[in-house]
Protein backbone atom coordinates (compact mmCIF):
# COMPACT_ATOMS: atom_id res chain seq x y z
CA UNK A 1 0.00 0.00 0.00
CA UNK A 2 2.66 2.40 0.79
CA UNK A 3 4.54 1.36 -2.11
CA UNK A 4 1.50 2.58 -4.49
CA UNK A 5 1.57 5.91 -2.75
CA UNK A 6 4.86 6.20 -3.10
CA UNK A 7 4.36 6.03 -6.58
CA UNK A 8 1.60 8.11 -6.73
CA UNK A 9 3.11 10.71 -4.70
CA UNK A 10 6.03 10.56 -7.44
CA UNK A 11 3.65 10.84 -10.45
CA UNK A 12 2.41 14.16 -8.22
CA UNK A 13 5.90 15.80 -8.57
CA UNK A 14 6.45 14.67 -12.30
CA UNK A 15 3.05 15.92 -13.32
CA UNK A 16 3.97 19.23 -12.09
CA UNK A 17 7.19 19.03 -13.83
CA UNK A 18 6.09 18.22 -16.71
CA UNK A 19 3.03 20.43 -16.96
CA UNK A 20 5.49 23.47 -16.10
CA UNK A 21 7.86 22.71 -18.76
CA UNK A 22 4.77 22.43 -21.38
CA UNK A 23 4.31 25.73 -21.15
CA UNK A 24 7.92 26.80 -21.68
CA UNK A 25 8.64 24.00 -24.40
CA UNK A 26 5.41 22.47 -25.95
CA UNK A 27 3.56 25.90 -25.69
CA UNK A 28 6.04 28.14 -26.78
CA UNK A 29 8.97 26.15 -28.21
CA UNK A 30 11.34 26.59 -25.96
CA UNK A 31 13.19 23.66 -25.64
CA UNK A 32 14.86 23.95 -22.15
CA UNK A 33 16.96 21.26 -20.75
CA UNK A 34 17.36 23.04 -17.52
CA UNK A 35 14.04 21.86 -15.86
CA UNK A 36 15.73 19.68 -13.17
CA UNK A 37 17.81 23.11 -12.23
CA UNK A 38 14.70 24.49 -11.08
CA UNK A 39 13.59 21.68 -10.21
CA UNK A 40 16.93 21.71 -7.66
CA UNK A 41 16.56 25.08 -6.72
CA UNK A 42 13.47 24.71 -5.41
CA UNK A 43 14.09 21.74 -3.71
CA UNK A 44 17.51 22.88 -1.66
CA UNK A 45 16.01 26.67 -1.07
CA UNK A 46 12.88 25.05 0.73
CA UNK A 47 15.06 22.42 2.78
CA UNK A 48 18.13 24.66 3.55
CA UNK A 49 15.04 27.28 4.82
CA UNK A 50 13.31 24.40 6.64
CA UNK A 51 16.65 23.59 8.24
CA UNK A 52 18.82 26.48 9.38
CA UNK A 53 15.93 29.16 9.50
CA UNK A 54 13.37 26.56 11.01
CA UNK A 55 10.81 28.44 9.38
CA UNK A 56 7.39 27.68 8.11
CA UNK A 57 5.72 25.33 5.66
CA UNK A 58 4.30 27.80 3.40
CA UNK A 59 6.98 30.14 3.69
CA UNK A 60 9.94 28.01 2.32
CA UNK A 61 7.63 27.16 -0.51
CA UNK A 62 6.57 30.57 -1.37
CA UNK A 63 10.31 31.16 -1.54
CA UNK A 64 11.12 28.63 -3.57
CA UNK A 65 9.12 29.94 -6.37
CA UNK A 66 9.93 33.33 -6.07
CA UNK A 67 14.06 32.41 -6.23
CA UNK A 68 13.26 29.39 -8.83
CA UNK A 69 10.79 32.45 -10.91
CA UNK A 70 14.10 34.70 -10.50
CA UNK A 71 16.31 32.18 -12.20
CA UNK A 72 13.60 31.14 -14.81
CA UNK A 73 14.14 34.83 -15.83
CA UNK A 74 18.02 34.81 -15.61
CA UNK A 75 17.60 31.85 -18.27
CA UNK A 76 14.61 33.12 -20.35
CA UNK A 77 16.82 36.04 -21.13
CA UNK A 78 19.41 34.70 -23.23
CA UNK A 79 16.55 33.30 -25.28
CA UNK A 80 15.83 36.27 -26.56
CA UNK A 81 19.19 36.85 -28.40
CA UNK A 82 19.90 33.23 -29.16
CA UNK A 83 17.53 30.35 -30.47
CA UNK A 84 17.33 27.12 -31.40
CA UNK A 85 19.99 24.63 -30.84
CA UNK A 86 21.79 27.41 -29.51
CA UNK A 87 19.22 27.96 -27.04
CA UNK A 88 19.49 24.38 -26.07
CA UNK A 89 22.85 24.87 -25.31
CA UNK A 90 22.67 27.51 -22.88
CA UNK A 91 20.09 26.03 -20.74
CA UNK A 92 22.07 23.03 -20.67
CA UNK A 93 25.17 25.39 -19.64
CA UNK A 94 22.75 26.97 -16.78
CA UNK A 95 21.85 23.02 -15.74
CA UNK A 96 25.65 22.15 -15.52
CA UNK A 97 26.22 25.13 -13.51
CA UNK A 98 23.41 24.81 -11.12
CA UNK A 99 24.68 21.06 -10.04
CA UNK A 100 27.90 22.60 -9.33
CA UNK A 101 26.94 24.92 -6.97
CA UNK A 102 24.88 22.30 -5.64
CA UNK A 103 27.80 19.49 -5.58
CA UNK A 104 30.44 22.13 -4.76
CA UNK A 105 29.37 24.82 -2.08
CA UNK A 106 29.50 22.26 0.66
CA UNK A 107 29.62 24.47 3.42
CA UNK A 108 26.18 25.90 2.11
CA UNK A 109 24.65 22.53 0.25
CA UNK A 110 26.63 20.09 1.75
CA UNK A 111 27.77 19.23 -1.59
CA UNK A 112 28.33 15.53 -2.29
CA UNK A 113 26.56 14.51 0.42
CA UNK A 114 23.37 16.22 0.39
CA UNK A 115 20.45 17.78 3.54
CA UNK A 116 19.51 15.17 5.40
CA UNK A 117 16.71 15.82 8.37
CA UNK A 118 14.31 18.07 6.16
CA UNK A 119 11.62 18.47 8.80
CA UNK A 120 7.85 17.09 7.90
CA UNK A 121 6.40 20.12 6.84
CA UNK A 122 3.67 21.72 9.10
CA UNK A 123 0.63 23.83 7.33
CA UNK A 124 -1.65 25.78 10.18
CA UNK A 125 -0.52 22.94 12.56
CA UNK A 126 -1.37 19.85 10.46
CA UNK A 127 2.09 17.96 10.32
CA UNK A 128 2.05 16.05 7.31
CA UNK A 129 3.89 12.82 8.03
CA UNK A 130 1.89 10.05 6.44
CA UNK A 131 2.26 8.99 2.68
CA UNK A 132 -1.65 9.35 2.21
CA UNK A 133 -1.22 13.08 4.19
CA UNK A 134 1.87 13.84 1.30
CA UNK A 135 -0.46 12.37 -1.12
CA UNK A 136 -3.50 14.73 -0.59
CA UNK A 137 -0.86 17.95 -0.30
CA UNK A 138 0.82 16.78 -3.47
CA UNK A 139 -2.40 16.61 -5.21
CA UNK A 140 -3.59 19.43 -4.22
CA UNK A 141 -0.31 21.51 -5.68
CA UNK A 142 -0.90 19.73 -8.81
CA UNK A 143 -4.52 20.56 -9.18
CA UNK A 144 -3.24 23.87 -8.89
CA UNK A 145 -0.50 24.19 -11.26
CA UNK A 146 -2.86 22.18 -13.78
CA UNK A 147 -5.58 25.20 -12.65
CA UNK A 148 -3.18 27.82 -13.35
CA UNK A 149 -2.16 26.39 -16.82
CA UNK A 150 -5.15 25.50 -18.20
CA UNK A 151 -6.32 29.13 -17.48
CA UNK A 152 -2.77 30.55 -19.02
CA UNK A 153 -3.31 28.24 -21.99
CA UNK A 154 -6.94 28.46 -22.73
CA UNK A 155 -6.56 32.52 -22.53
CA UNK A 156 -5.66 35.27 -25.22
CA UNK A 157 -2.03 35.10 -23.65
CA UNK A 158 -1.63 31.38 -24.23
CA UNK A 159 -2.72 32.34 -27.62
CA UNK A 160 -0.01 34.37 -28.44
CA UNK A 161 2.38 31.73 -26.55
CA UNK A 162 1.47 29.67 -29.28
CA UNK A 163 1.98 31.88 -32.08
CA UNK A 164 5.69 32.45 -30.60
CA UNK A 165 6.18 28.73 -31.27
CA UNK A 166 5.07 29.17 -34.97
CA UNK A 167 6.37 31.90 -35.92
CA UNK A 168 7.69 34.47 -33.68
CA UNK A 169 8.02 36.61 -36.94
CA UNK A 170 4.44 37.45 -37.29
CA UNK A 171 3.56 37.83 -33.39
CA UNK A 172 5.84 40.58 -33.31
CA UNK A 173 4.47 42.35 -36.81
CA UNK A 174 1.13 41.53 -34.93
CA UNK A 175 2.23 44.04 -32.09
CA UNK A 176 2.87 41.30 -29.73
CA UNK A 177 6.07 42.04 -26.84
CA UNK A 178 7.76 38.41 -28.02
CA UNK A 179 10.56 38.95 -25.36
CA UNK A 180 8.35 39.66 -22.67
CA UNK A 181 6.44 36.93 -23.22
CA UNK A 182 9.29 34.19 -23.36
CA UNK A 183 10.32 36.11 -19.82
CA UNK A 184 7.14 35.41 -18.18
CA UNK A 185 7.17 31.96 -19.81
CA UNK A 186 10.42 31.10 -18.22
CA UNK A 187 9.52 32.74 -14.74
CA UNK A 188 5.97 30.52 -14.46
CA UNK A 189 7.18 27.40 -15.58
CA UNK A 190 10.63 28.04 -13.17
CA UNK A 191 8.57 29.09 -10.24
CA UNK A 192 6.11 25.48 -10.90
CA UNK A 193 9.04 23.27 -11.10
CA UNK A 194 10.30 25.02 -7.73
CA UNK A 195 7.34 23.94 -6.17
CA UNK A 196 8.22 20.73 -7.29
CA UNK A 197 11.74 20.32 -5.76
CA UNK A 198 10.05 21.24 -2.72
CA UNK A 199 7.66 19.30 -2.36
CA UNK A 200 10.50 16.42 -3.36
CA UNK A 201 12.56 17.85 -0.46
CA UNK A 202 9.88 17.69 2.31
CA UNK A 203 8.90 14.29 0.66
CA UNK A 204 12.10 12.26 0.78
CA UNK A 205 13.08 14.13 3.73
CA UNK A 206 16.78 14.33 2.02
CA UNK A 207 18.35 15.78 -0.81
CA UNK A 208 21.64 15.77 -2.82
CA UNK A 209 22.63 17.23 -5.89
CA UNK A 210 22.48 13.34 -7.99
CA UNK A 211 18.79 14.06 -8.15
CA UNK A 212 18.63 17.31 -10.14
CA UNK A 213 21.08 16.53 -12.61
CA UNK A 214 20.93 16.89 -16.83
CA UNK A 215 19.34 13.16 -16.71
CA UNK A 216 16.07 14.64 -14.44
CA UNK A 217 15.83 17.31 -17.16
CA UNK A 218 15.67 14.85 -20.44
CA UNK A 219 13.77 12.71 -17.99
CA UNK A 220 11.21 15.60 -17.50
CA UNK A 221 11.64 16.48 -21.21
CA UNK A 222 10.95 12.66 -22.27
CA UNK A 223 7.57 13.10 -20.32
CA UNK A 224 6.40 16.45 -22.47
CA UNK A 225 7.24 14.44 -25.62
CA UNK A 226 5.94 10.90 -25.16
CA UNK A 227 2.84 12.69 -23.85
CA UNK A 228 2.25 14.94 -26.11
CA UNK A 229 4.04 18.98 -26.55
CA UNK A 230 1.18 21.30 -26.33
CA UNK A 231 -1.22 19.26 -23.85
CA UNK A 232 -1.55 19.49 -20.76
CA UNK A 233 -3.29 16.21 -20.09
CA UNK A 234 -0.59 14.72 -22.74
CA UNK A 235 1.96 15.28 -19.59
CA UNK A 236 -0.33 14.12 -16.87
CA UNK A 237 -1.01 11.09 -18.99
CA UNK A 238 3.08 10.79 -19.78
CA UNK A 239 3.97 11.58 -16.16
CA UNK A 240 1.77 8.46 -15.28
CA UNK A 241 3.01 6.13 -17.93
CA UNK A 242 6.97 7.23 -17.94
CA UNK A 243 6.59 6.98 -13.84
CA UNK A 244 4.93 3.53 -13.75
CA UNK A 245 6.99 2.00 -16.37
CA UNK A 246 10.50 1.25 -14.51
CA UNK A 247 8.27 -0.12 -11.67
CA UNK A 248 6.58 -3.03 -13.61
CA UNK A 249 10.08 -3.89 -14.50
CA UNK A 250 10.27 -4.66 -10.83
CA UNK A 251 7.65 -6.86 -10.83
CA UNK A 252 9.41 -9.23 -14.00
CA UNK A 253 11.77 -10.27 -11.38
CA UNK A 254 14.98 -8.83 -12.95
CA UNK A 255 17.84 -8.04 -10.44
CA UNK A 256 17.92 -3.93 -9.45
CA UNK A 257 21.02 -3.55 -11.26
CA UNK A 258 19.79 -4.85 -14.11
CA UNK A 259 16.76 -3.10 -14.34
CA UNK A 260 18.57 0.40 -13.78
CA UNK A 261 19.98 -0.14 -16.95
CA UNK A 262 17.00 -1.46 -18.54
CA UNK A 263 15.08 1.75 -17.24
CA UNK A 264 17.37 4.06 -19.88
CA UNK A 265 17.60 2.07 -22.73
CA UNK A 266 13.69 2.10 -22.40
CA UNK A 267 13.30 5.79 -21.98
CA UNK A 268 15.86 5.83 -25.30
CA UNK A 269 13.94 3.29 -27.05
CA UNK A 270 10.28 4.94 -26.34
CA UNK A 271 11.75 9.02 -27.19
CA UNK A 272 13.07 7.00 -30.82
CA UNK A 273 9.86 5.03 -31.19
CA UNK A 274 7.80 8.07 -30.49
CA UNK A 275 9.93 10.60 -32.33
CA UNK A 276 9.54 8.20 -35.37
CA UNK A 277 6.28 6.90 -35.50
CA UNK A 278 4.31 9.51 -33.29
CA UNK A 279 6.17 12.91 -33.57
CA UNK A 280 3.57 14.85 -31.37
CA UNK A 281 3.17 12.45 -28.66
CA UNK A 282 0.29 10.59 -27.15
CA UNK A 283 -2.40 13.77 -26.97
CA UNK A 284 -0.76 16.41 -28.68
CA UNK A 285 -1.87 17.90 -31.19
CA UNK A 286 1.49 19.39 -32.54
CA UNK A 287 4.69 17.49 -33.71
CA UNK A 288 7.40 18.60 -31.44
CA UNK A 289 9.21 21.11 -34.41
CA UNK A 290 8.36 24.33 -35.80
CA UNK A 291 6.57 24.89 -38.51
CA UNK A 292 7.96 23.55 -41.96
CA UNK A 293 7.27 27.19 -43.66
CA UNK A 294 10.10 28.71 -41.45
CA UNK A 295 13.44 29.10 -42.46
CA UNK B 1 -3.72 68.23 -51.14
CA UNK B 2 -3.52 65.62 -47.96
CA UNK B 3 -0.92 65.48 -45.77
CA UNK B 4 1.20 63.19 -45.70
CA UNK B 5 1.40 59.74 -42.76
CA UNK B 6 4.47 58.04 -43.32
CA UNK B 7 7.96 60.64 -43.94
CA UNK B 8 10.67 58.25 -45.54
CA UNK B 9 13.79 60.55 -45.09
CA UNK B 10 17.39 59.23 -47.15
CA UNK B 11 17.60 55.96 -45.90
CA UNK B 12 20.53 53.83 -46.23
CA UNK B 13 21.26 50.23 -45.35
CA UNK B 14 23.93 48.00 -46.48
CA UNK B 15 24.05 44.50 -46.46
CA UNK B 16 27.78 43.18 -46.63
CA UNK B 17 28.90 46.23 -48.62
CA UNK B 18 25.66 45.32 -51.30
CA UNK B 19 23.73 49.28 -50.81
CA UNK B 20 20.04 47.36 -50.47
CA UNK B 21 19.12 50.96 -49.71
CA UNK B 22 20.82 53.67 -51.08
CA UNK B 23 19.26 56.98 -49.41
CA UNK B 24 15.78 56.38 -50.56
CA UNK B 25 13.59 59.03 -49.71
CA UNK B 26 9.17 58.92 -50.25
CA UNK B 27 6.02 59.44 -48.52
CA UNK B 28 2.88 58.43 -47.96
CA UNK B 29 0.21 60.39 -48.06
CA UNK B 30 -3.13 60.46 -45.97
CA UNK B 31 -5.96 58.08 -47.24
CA UNK B 32 -3.86 56.64 -50.72
CA UNK B 33 -2.82 53.58 -52.13
CA UNK B 34 1.01 54.25 -52.78
CA UNK B 35 2.63 51.60 -55.42
CA UNK B 36 6.00 50.40 -55.28
CA UNK B 37 7.50 48.69 -58.25
CA UNK B 38 11.22 47.80 -59.10
CA UNK B 39 13.40 44.82 -60.09
CA UNK B 40 14.44 42.42 -57.71
CA UNK B 41 16.95 43.25 -55.42
CA UNK B 42 16.22 47.37 -55.47
CA UNK B 43 15.37 46.97 -51.80
CA UNK B 44 11.69 46.96 -51.99
CA UNK B 45 11.35 44.14 -48.90
CA UNK B 46 14.15 45.78 -47.10
CA UNK B 47 12.84 49.30 -47.08
CA UNK B 48 9.28 47.90 -45.45
CA UNK B 49 11.71 45.69 -42.85
CA UNK B 50 13.63 49.08 -42.10
CA UNK B 51 9.87 50.66 -41.49
CA UNK B 52 8.71 47.99 -39.66
CA UNK B 53 11.51 47.82 -37.34
CA UNK B 54 12.80 44.21 -38.33
CA UNK B 55 15.90 45.78 -39.78
CA UNK B 56 17.82 48.89 -38.37
CA UNK B 57 19.12 51.20 -41.19
CA UNK B 58 22.18 52.39 -40.99
CA UNK B 59 21.22 55.71 -41.63
CA UNK B 60 17.92 57.96 -42.22
CA UNK B 61 14.45 58.43 -40.72
CA UNK B 62 11.01 56.94 -40.94
CA UNK B 63 8.42 59.16 -39.16
CA UNK B 64 4.54 58.21 -38.91
CA UNK B 65 2.72 61.50 -37.60
CA UNK B 66 5.50 62.77 -36.03
CA UNK B 67 6.95 59.79 -34.16
CA UNK B 68 9.99 58.75 -35.15
CA UNK B 69 9.77 55.06 -35.87
CA UNK B 70 13.13 53.60 -35.95
CA UNK B 71 13.98 53.92 -32.36
CA UNK B 72 11.31 51.47 -32.01
CA UNK B 73 11.24 47.82 -30.94
CA UNK B 74 8.99 46.39 -33.91
CA UNK B 75 5.95 45.32 -32.11
CA UNK B 76 5.76 49.18 -30.88
CA UNK B 77 5.65 50.02 -34.10
CA UNK B 78 3.11 47.99 -34.54
CA UNK B 79 0.76 48.99 -32.48
CA UNK B 80 1.36 52.76 -33.45
CA UNK B 81 -0.63 51.66 -36.82
CA UNK B 82 1.43 49.99 -39.04
CA UNK B 83 0.14 46.48 -40.14
CA UNK B 84 2.09 44.72 -42.88
CA UNK B 85 2.18 41.30 -45.08
CA UNK B 86 4.79 39.36 -45.62
CA UNK B 87 6.38 38.57 -48.95
CA UNK B 88 6.96 35.00 -47.97
CA UNK B 89 3.52 34.26 -46.18
CA UNK B 90 3.30 34.32 -43.00
CA UNK B 91 0.53 33.04 -40.48
CA UNK B 92 0.15 30.85 -37.81
CA UNK B 93 -0.46 27.93 -39.59
CA UNK B 94 -1.19 25.40 -37.27
CA UNK B 95 -3.92 27.82 -35.64
CA UNK B 96 -7.38 28.22 -37.09
CA UNK B 97 -8.07 31.01 -39.49
CA UNK B 98 -9.90 32.70 -36.89
CA UNK B 99 -7.30 32.57 -34.21
CA UNK B 100 -4.89 34.21 -36.57
CA UNK B 101 -7.57 36.91 -37.33
CA UNK B 102 -8.02 37.35 -33.44
CA UNK B 103 -3.93 37.73 -33.14
CA UNK B 104 -4.02 40.40 -35.13
CA UNK B 105 -5.69 42.74 -32.68
CA UNK B 106 -4.09 45.19 -30.58
CA UNK B 107 -4.49 45.96 -27.26
CA UNK B 108 -6.34 43.18 -25.46
CA UNK B 109 -5.79 43.27 -22.20
CA UNK B 110 -6.37 39.66 -21.81
CA UNK B 111 -2.87 39.40 -23.78
CA UNK B 112 -1.64 40.77 -20.08
CA UNK B 113 -0.59 38.09 -17.62
CA UNK B 114 -2.65 39.30 -15.18
CA UNK B 115 -5.73 39.65 -16.65
CA UNK B 116 -5.46 35.78 -17.04
CA UNK B 117 -6.17 35.90 -13.48
CA UNK B 118 -7.77 38.67 -12.63
CA UNK B 119 -9.98 41.59 -14.05
CA UNK B 120 -10.99 38.88 -17.16
CA UNK B 121 -14.23 40.18 -17.56
CA UNK B 122 -12.97 43.34 -19.20
CA UNK B 123 -10.35 40.85 -21.27
CA UNK B 124 -13.57 38.25 -22.33
CA UNK B 125 -15.97 41.10 -23.41
CA UNK B 126 -12.94 42.94 -25.52
CA UNK B 127 -12.32 39.05 -27.25
CA UNK B 128 -16.35 38.62 -27.99
CA UNK B 129 -16.43 41.89 -29.76
CA UNK B 130 -13.04 40.93 -31.44
CA UNK B 131 -14.20 37.69 -31.96
CA UNK B 132 -17.44 39.23 -33.95
CA UNK B 133 -15.55 42.01 -35.36
CA UNK B 134 -13.30 39.00 -36.93
CA UNK B 135 -16.23 36.96 -38.42
CA UNK B 136 -17.60 39.91 -39.87
CA UNK B 137 -14.24 40.57 -41.73
CA UNK B 138 -14.00 36.72 -42.34
CA UNK B 139 -17.58 36.82 -44.46
CA UNK B 140 -16.19 39.58 -46.32
CA UNK B 141 -13.54 37.96 -47.56
CA UNK B 142 -15.38 34.70 -48.41
CA UNK B 143 -13.48 32.76 -45.87
CA UNK B 144 -16.23 32.45 -43.13
CA UNK B 145 -17.26 28.96 -43.71
CA UNK B 146 -13.15 28.18 -42.93
CA UNK B 147 -13.04 29.77 -39.84
CA UNK B 148 -12.34 27.16 -37.77
CA UNK B 149 -9.73 25.14 -39.86
CA UNK B 150 -6.18 25.18 -39.45
CA UNK B 151 -4.70 28.21 -41.54
CA UNK B 152 -2.40 25.75 -43.43
CA UNK B 153 -5.68 24.16 -44.97
CA UNK B 154 -6.14 27.01 -47.16
CA UNK B 155 -5.80 27.43 -50.72
CA UNK B 156 -2.28 29.64 -51.63
CA UNK B 157 -4.38 32.61 -52.56
CA UNK B 158 -7.22 32.33 -49.69
CA UNK B 159 -4.08 32.17 -47.13
CA UNK B 160 -3.09 35.16 -48.73
CA UNK B 161 -6.34 37.09 -48.13
CA UNK B 162 -6.49 35.96 -44.66
CA UNK B 163 -3.21 37.35 -43.74
CA UNK B 164 -4.59 41.09 -45.51
CA UNK B 165 -7.78 40.31 -43.42
CA UNK B 166 -5.38 40.44 -40.46
CA UNK B 167 -4.25 43.73 -41.56
CA UNK B 168 -7.68 44.94 -41.22
CA UNK B 169 -8.52 43.35 -37.57
CA UNK B 170 -5.24 45.47 -36.39
CA UNK B 171 -7.23 48.43 -37.64
CA UNK B 172 -3.93 50.13 -38.80
CA UNK B 173 -3.75 53.77 -40.17
CA UNK B 174 -1.08 52.12 -42.71
CA UNK B 175 -0.78 48.84 -44.18
CA UNK B 176 2.13 48.07 -45.81
CA UNK B 177 1.32 45.00 -48.28
CA UNK B 178 4.48 43.02 -50.13
CA UNK B 179 2.88 41.24 -53.01
CA UNK B 180 -0.16 41.07 -52.16
CA UNK B 181 -1.82 39.38 -55.40
CA UNK B 182 2.10 37.70 -56.61
CA UNK B 183 1.19 33.84 -57.69
CA UNK B 184 -2.55 34.02 -56.99
CA UNK B 185 -5.75 32.69 -59.32
CA UNK B 186 -7.28 36.05 -61.24
CA UNK B 187 -10.73 35.78 -59.56
CA UNK B 188 -8.84 36.09 -56.45
CA UNK B 189 -6.38 39.00 -57.67
CA UNK B 190 -10.06 40.66 -58.34
CA UNK B 191 -11.07 40.00 -55.04
CA UNK B 192 -7.85 41.26 -52.94
CA UNK B 193 -7.77 43.99 -55.26
CA UNK B 194 -11.30 45.20 -54.43
CA UNK B 195 -10.56 44.73 -50.75
CA UNK B 196 -7.57 46.99 -50.82
CA UNK B 197 -9.43 49.70 -52.86
CA UNK B 198 -12.57 49.74 -50.14
CA UNK B 199 -9.52 50.66 -47.69
CA UNK B 200 -9.46 53.83 -48.71
CA UNK B 201 -13.06 54.60 -47.77
CA UNK B 202 -11.98 54.15 -44.50
CA UNK B 203 -9.26 56.59 -43.74
CA UNK B 204 -6.41 54.14 -43.99
CA UNK B 205 -3.37 54.33 -46.56
CA UNK B 206 -2.00 51.48 -48.14
CA UNK B 207 1.59 51.46 -49.28
CA UNK B 208 2.41 47.95 -51.60
CA UNK B 209 5.18 45.95 -53.68
CA UNK B 210 3.90 44.15 -56.39
CA UNK B 211 5.28 42.74 -59.33
CA UNK B 212 1.94 42.36 -61.33
CA UNK B 213 2.08 45.98 -62.88
CA UNK B 214 -1.56 45.16 -64.24
CA UNK B 215 -2.56 45.02 -60.95
CA UNK B 216 -0.29 48.40 -59.77
CA UNK B 217 -1.72 50.24 -62.39
CA UNK B 218 -5.40 49.71 -61.53
CA UNK B 219 -5.22 50.25 -58.10
CA UNK B 220 -2.36 52.80 -57.27
CA UNK B 221 -3.18 55.95 -57.12
CA UNK B 222 0.73 56.89 -57.17
CA UNK B 223 3.66 54.92 -57.90
CA UNK B 224 7.23 55.04 -56.84
CA UNK B 225 9.54 53.12 -58.87
CA UNK B 226 12.91 51.63 -57.30
CA UNK B 227 15.53 50.69 -58.53
CA UNK B 228 19.11 49.70 -56.41
CA UNK B 229 18.61 51.39 -53.57
CA UNK B 230 17.08 54.55 -54.91
CA UNK B 231 13.94 56.22 -56.00
CA UNK B 232 14.12 56.42 -59.75
CA UNK B 233 10.63 57.75 -60.37
CA UNK B 234 7.48 59.01 -58.80
CA UNK B 235 3.91 59.98 -60.00
CA UNK B 236 0.68 58.59 -61.17
CA UNK B 237 0.90 55.16 -62.55
CA UNK B 238 0.49 56.61 -66.00
CA UNK B 239 3.33 58.66 -65.75
CA UNK B 240 5.87 55.81 -64.20
CA UNK B 241 4.43 53.94 -66.94
CA UNK B 242 5.67 56.19 -69.37
CA UNK B 243 8.90 56.86 -67.98
CA UNK B 244 11.85 56.36 -69.99
CA UNK B 245 13.62 54.66 -67.51
CA UNK B 246 11.23 52.54 -65.76
CA UNK B 247 10.74 50.80 -69.64
CA UNK B 248 14.53 50.46 -69.91
CA UNK B 249 14.64 48.96 -66.58
CA UNK B 250 11.31 46.69 -67.00
CA UNK B 251 12.67 45.71 -70.52
CA UNK B 252 16.52 44.75 -69.40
Amino acid sequence: MEYLLHILILIGIYVILSVSLNLIAGYTGLLSIAHAAFYGVGAYVAALMALKLHSPFLVNIICAVILGGLLGALVGIPSLRIRDDYFVIATFAFQVITFSVMNNWISFTGGPMGLPGIPRPAIFGWEVSSHIGFLLLIACFCALTLWVSHRIVHSPFGRVLKAIREDEVFAQAQGKNVAAYKVLVFVIGAGMAAVAGSMYAYYISFIDPTSFTIMESIFIISIVIIGGAGSLWGSVIGAVVLVTLPELLRFVGLPSSVAANIRQILYGGLLVAFMMWRPQGLLGEYAFQKDGSEG
Amino acid sequence: MTGSLLEIDSLKKNFDGVEALAGFSCSVREEEILGLIGPNGAGKTTLFNVITGFIAPDRGKAVLRGTDLLSLPPHRIARRGIARTFQKLRLIRRLSVLENVLLAFRGQPGERLGHVFFRNRASARREAENRETAVSLLEEAGLAEKLNDPAEDLSYGQQKLLSLVCCLAADADLLLLDEPVAGIAPEMIEKILSMIRSLLGQGKSVFLIEHNLDAVMQVCDRVVFMDAGKKVSEGTPEEVRNDARVIEAYLD
